[in-house]
């Protein structure tokens, strides 16, 4: 039985649907945040959404999906106007959409998830035919993943997989996919891309895909538009478009700032300490699951050890354990040979100092001012704290504005709440924070998720400078390129284990995506330690 | 206890533990019941103390004034759909805490019951009938505590046909999605708010038909201090049943077994402590919360929903 027959919603069953929108137009206030935007998505295309964040893009899909209602424009599926009124109405049309927050239930099994997805989900579920049905479903699919599994303990990319395997299920004929291979290795992202792009070809589905990534767009992709400010600002053949041309379009005039050079190390230096030492550490989760399982890792002075990986690997668990907010479970951790424990006094006195990932949950009180969120490293010391023991809040905020100034974060005033900032600049603000400063140790956890192209580079170049005066710096980061790019030293962490870190030099890409997957480092790679002079 | 063998008093203790933890539980078993389909939906109802006291009133005058037990339990239940729609329908408006909307329906309900109840403290109404269990035993001690409610039989065959329907139903899975993660139901076009508004009454209506088992069969009268917290206990025992309807009938048998330890000791005459063993399921109550905030395994079943989790 074929997943039409078992949804029966779909008008067209067999082929696939083109997809364009009109005109679109949709205000939140003030904001205008779609500008008469018309996309034109070709039945059978595998076309790429391009911009920045902000740009308009979640809006368009969103209206498209009937999450929003727009304020003018019409959608066109099939060559017929259609009224978009609920998600659910899209999915009956044939429209479905993948999240970047999952839509999967954790405590579910992926079977139930997708039976109950199901429109005409019955009443009564005999699970042995539904069971079977399934099955007959996965066989005809090029991935699958285990049925009988609750979703909670599926690894991120394997839920990105059955989102998308939930979506054919459902027999959706135009797929939307929001950045869908963020959680993905290269390999899964490659072999996930590509199923797709076959079966567009083949004109059994549309696929519309929001991405960052060019790579992807250049390798998978036919066609692309470009959204910035909520206009489209281009759109063409992502064959011959070429990288420059569409990144322009994505941030037109946009200066860049130069990313700080990397500058090499005086090598007469006597043979430097490990500043941060990892020694064997481990770390539970609160189902008692190793998440991080016996991680040693010595970071230098003067450079950056960048952690790659697939989400849900044990970085997040590593970050918070320095940052102080998970207990060790087994090891120590020292820097410059001392013991180090990740509480304030210890923070400060070693100076390390930290941009973690998803900001607006471990790095700010989003509504606490943008002054108080500031001085959360120095609210307590002078000239913040007077002798009496008070805080003054206008030196607090003289000094927040001197921050505001310098890092250019944008925002109404110091008083405003951080909440109120744009990804960007709350980031920046968290900058200005920890970076002010004089910086011994940086532990940097995905910094540039989700920022536009602007603020992706800014912050690059912070932290390329901060290793450039000499902090250690720890880069925890999904983004491989990013890793790539930045550090002197990489390793991939896989299931809370860290493998060997080996210089950028010599490794690439490939390897590193193979070693995401879980694949053992071969032996014959270079010690981890030989580009430093170890003290013997 | 006199010259009789202890061995046959021992028998009479346990034989009184047994039917003791039965007519015990219960009311904790409706409870537990309704407050762990409500919960699984995603929200916390601790107003079911007073869904208890209300259904208990109210079963007990319909009965009085209708000369039907089984009216009473059906007005009861009807009473806990009330309360249960009310406080759905309340939580749904925008930054409504339902744990403090709780805590007032709990005042509420007693309030009500306590106002309407006074005229009914006295008149003695026609009560639930037991089903005999004991006949294959001479001894009238047996006989005794083994005459059981047919609504505890009603309880457990609910047990068995909620913890079917959370995984075979449609509905079911429908919950459990609601209860676990709002923003994936509404993106599946259901309407969560619904959802847990009918979750909510069906939890509050069990808890009625709890509180009509009090009045109406064991202790068997209405008077104000009929509940004694069981509500509140019961939500107590859905976290250590771990969600799990099943598990509930374990676990209010478990508390009914603590609450017939004081009774039954009495019943040989070990007058001693009376008072406190007693408070023994108050005790036990502590006990399971602080075993259970360390237990990893209630850490994965709860509803991702709950506000307590949050």
């Amino acid at each position: 039985m074929t997943p039409a027959t078992l949804s029966g919603i779909s008008q067209h069953p067999d082929r696939a649907m083109s997809l364009s929108t009109q005109q679109m137009t949709k205000s939140f206030g003030a904001l205008c945040a779609l500008d008469h935007v018309s996309l034109n998505v070709a039945a059978g295309s595998f076309h790429a959404l391009l911009g920045e964040n902000g740009a308009g893009k979640s809006t368009l899909v969103k209206c498209i999906m009937g999450f929003y209602a727009a304020d003018a424009g019409a959608i066109i599926l099939d060559g017929q106007r259609v009224a978009m009124d609920s998600p659910r109405q899209a999915q009956m049309r044939g429209i479905g959409m993948v999240y970047q927050h999952f839509t999967l239930v954790p405590c579910l099994t992926a079977a139930e998830n997708l039976v109950i997805a199901r429109p005409d989900a019955p009443g009564i579920i005999h699970w042995r035919t539904e069971l079977r049905r399934l099955e007959a479903f996965m066989d005809r699919m090029p991935f699958r993943v285990s049925l009988n599994r609750h979703v909670a303990d599926l690894s991120a990319g394997e839920r990105q997989k059955l989102e998308i395997l939930k979506l054919l299920y459902l027999d959706q004929r135009v797929l939307i996919l929001d950045e869908p291979t963020s959680v993905m290795t290269p390999s899964e992202a490659d072999e996930v891309l590509t199923l797709l792009g076959g079966m567009a070809q083949r004109g059994e589905i549309t696929v519309l895909m929001i991405s960052h990534k060019f790579r992807e767009v250049k390798a998978f992709c036919d066609s692309f538009t470009v959204l910035r400010h909520g206009r489209v600002t281009g759109t063409g053949s992502a064959r011959s478009a070429t990288i420059d041309e569409m990144s322009h379009m994505m941030v037109g005039e946009t200066r860049l700032r130069a990313r700080a050079p990397r500058k090499s190390r005086p090598v007469a230096q006597p043979a430097p300490l490990p500043r941060l030492t990892l020694d064997a550490i481990c770390a539970d989760d609160q189902t008692g699951r190793r998440v991080v399982d016996n991680v040693t890792l010595d970071i230098y002075p003067g450079e950056i050890v960048g952690l790659a990986g697939v989400s849900g690997n044990g970085q997040s668990a590593l970050v918070e354990i320095l940052s102080g907010q998970r207990p060790l479970a087994g090891g120590r951790l020292l820097i410059g040979g001392k013991p180090f424990s990740p509480c304030r006094t210890d923070l400060d006195r070693y100076k390390v100092f930290g941009l973690p990932e998803e900001p607006m949950r471990n790095a700010v009180v989003p509504r606490m001012s943008v002054a108080e969120n500031m001085a959360f490293r120095s609210f307590d010391k002078p000239p913040i704290m007077s002798r009496t023991g008070f805080i003054s809040p206008s030196r607090m905020r003289a000094i927040a504005e001197q921050l505001i100034a310098r890092y250019n974060v944008q925002t109404a005033s110091a008083d405003a709440a951080i909440e109120t900032l744009s990804g960007g600049n709350v980031q920046r603000a968290i900058l200005a924070r920890e970076l002010s400063g004089q910086v011994e140790v940086l532990i940097v956890a995905n910094p540039c998720f989700g920022l536009d192209f602007a603020s992706v580079a800014e912050i690059r170049a912070q932290i390329m400078d901060q290793r450039n005066r000499g902090a250690a710096v720890l880069l925890v980061s999904e983004d491989l390129d990013e890793v790539l790019d930045l550090s002197d030293r990489v390793g991939v962490m896989s299931a809370g284990k860290l493998a060997a870190v080996i210089p950028t030099s010599d490794t690439s890409r490939a390897q590193i995506g193979k070693q995401m997957g879980g694949a053992e480092l071969k032996p014959d790679i270079r010690h981890p330690g030989d580009s430093h002079a170890r003290v013997s | 206890m006199t010259q009789a063998e202890p061995l046959a008093s021992m028998m009479i203790v346990f034989y009184a533990m047994i039917g003791g933890a039965i007519r015990v539980s219960t009311p904790f078993l409706f409870v537990a019941l309704g407050e762990c389909l409500t919960e699984k939906s995603g929200r916390i109802n601790l107003g079911l103390e007073g869904n208890l006291i209300l259904g208990a009133m109210t079963g007990y005058a319909v009965s009085y004034n209708t000369g039907s037990a089984w009216m009473g339990v059906l007005a009861a239940g009807g009473v806990g759909v009330v309360l249960g729609v009310a406080h759905g329908w309340i939580c749904k408006l925008p930054k409504v805490n339902d744990i403090a909307v709780g805590l007032a329906f709990m005042g509420l309900g007693t309030g009500l019951a306590f106002f309407f109840g006074k005229p009914y403290i006295q008149p003695s109404a026609p009560r639930l009938g037991s089903v005999p269990l004991g006949g294959w035993s001479n001894n009238p001690q047996v006989q005794q505590a083994l005459q059981i409610n047919p609504l505890f039989f009603i309880g457990i065959m609910l047990a068995v046909f909620l913890w079917w329907m959370l995984r075979n139903t449609r509905w079911g899975l429908v919950i459990r999605v609601t209860g676990d993660s709002a923003a994936s139901a509404r993106a599946m076009g259901v309407n969560v708010d619904m959802v847990r508004l009918l979750a909510t009454a069906a939890g509050g209506c069990l808890a009625g038909i709890g509180g009509a088992f009090l009045s109406l069969s064991y202790p068997g009268s209405w008077n104000e201090g009929l509940s004694s917290g069981q509500g509140l206990m019961a939500v107590a025992l859905v976290i250590f049943a771990r969600w799990n309807p099943l598990r509930c009938v374990l676990a209010a048998l478990l508390f009914g077994a603590a609450g017939a330890l004081g009774p039954s000791l009495q019943s040989i005459g070990v007058s001693f402590g009376y008072h406190f063993f007693n408070a023994a399921p108050y005790i036990l109550t502590l006990v399971i919360m602080i075993a259970s905030a360390r237990s990893r395994s209630a850490a994965i079943e709860a509803p991702r929903e709950l506000s307590i989790i949050k």
